[in-house]
């Protein structure tokens, strides 16, 4: 494994990513997991919307900002395979499963796992295996990898 | 300075962490999970920057700002289940909420797919499961 640039991106990203994290628990006492943050703005309750709606409105914002300035950030490279439909079915199962297990990549993978929260630890192990496991999968029916 | 302007910022940096680390490049993401083929550990580095600044800042500051700790929930066949699926939908696409949100700047039609798709996924789940979460 050699170490190139986009491996130093990576992780320059993810301490911005940590920092994000940081700051809105810091500021909210809330756990800021992306799923966790975002269906609650399905179903809003009462004073609980505002941060979670300005929160998502930063990272756009970020986002935007990152992917105007720089080639490497706005680099989106459809794998290989991959339809509509299968993004349709996707977001049904990341939804409906981010849900069921009480979190993502962010509520689990960085927050509940940086907090040491087993119960994180051990959905992130699992999201990665069954990740792991579909993309193994995929690649054998489709043909190729990414 | 006021609270909102904070989590604004917060939400800014999370976005641009995404943009900047290639997550939300849907190859980089499978090229991670994709460990019989040509592997990518990219995410990885990500997952280690996030966590270097993450939990030594939360052990640090959780006294001082009272902040919340580990639920101590049980490790629950739902957790699994919900894991599973999760991961599932995460290797089909290569989008997780995080940068599947952050895509909808670029307005990539994968994620004007992904994102209600993912909305009526969450929806299922509290109707039915009348649930907390």
């Amino acid at each position: 494994m050699d170490l190139d640039p986009s491996h130093l991106f990576g992780l320059a990203g993810g301490c911005l990513i940590g920092a994000g994290s940081l700051l809105a628990l810091v500021v909210t006492r809330k756990v800021p997991g992306i799923s966790g943050i975002f269906v609650r703005l399905l179903r809003p309750r009462s004073n609980d919307v505002a941060w979670r709606l300005v929160f998502l409105a930063g990272l756009l914002a970020g986002a935007l900002l990152v992917f105007r300035s720089s080639d490497h950030a706005a680099l989106f490279r459809l794998p290989e395979g991959r339809s509509l439909l299968l993004y349709g079915m996707a977001g049904l199962l990341v939804g409906f499963g981010t849900r069921l297990g009480g979190g993502c990549t962010s509520g689990h993978g960085v927050c509940g796992t940086g907090m040491g929260a087993r119960d994180s630890m051990v959905a992130t192990a699992v999201f990665m295996m069954a990740g792991f496991a579909t993309v193994a999968i995929f690649s054998l029916i489709v043909g190729g990898g990414s | 300075m006021k609270p909102n302007f904070l989590v604004f910022l917060a939400g800014a940096l999370f976005g641009a962490g995404l943009g900047l680390s290639g997550m939300t490049d849907p190859s980089r993401v499978v090229g991670f999970l994709d460990i019989l083929g040509d592997w990518d550990p990219t995410l990885a580095f990500v997952m280690c920057g996030a966590l270097l600044v993450f939990a030594p800042g939360y052990l640090l500051l959780r006294r001082k700002c009272d902040l919340p700790g580990d639920s101590g929930d049980p490790i629950s066949r739902r957790l699994i289940i919900g894991a599973i699926l999760f991961g599932t939908g995460w290797g089909l696409g290569g989008f997780c909420p995080g940068p599947a949100i952050a895509n909808l700047a670029a307005l990539q039609v994968e994620s004007l797919v992904f994102v209600p798709a993912m909305a009526i996924g969450m929806i299922l789940v509290q109707r039915i499961f009348q649930a907390d979460s």
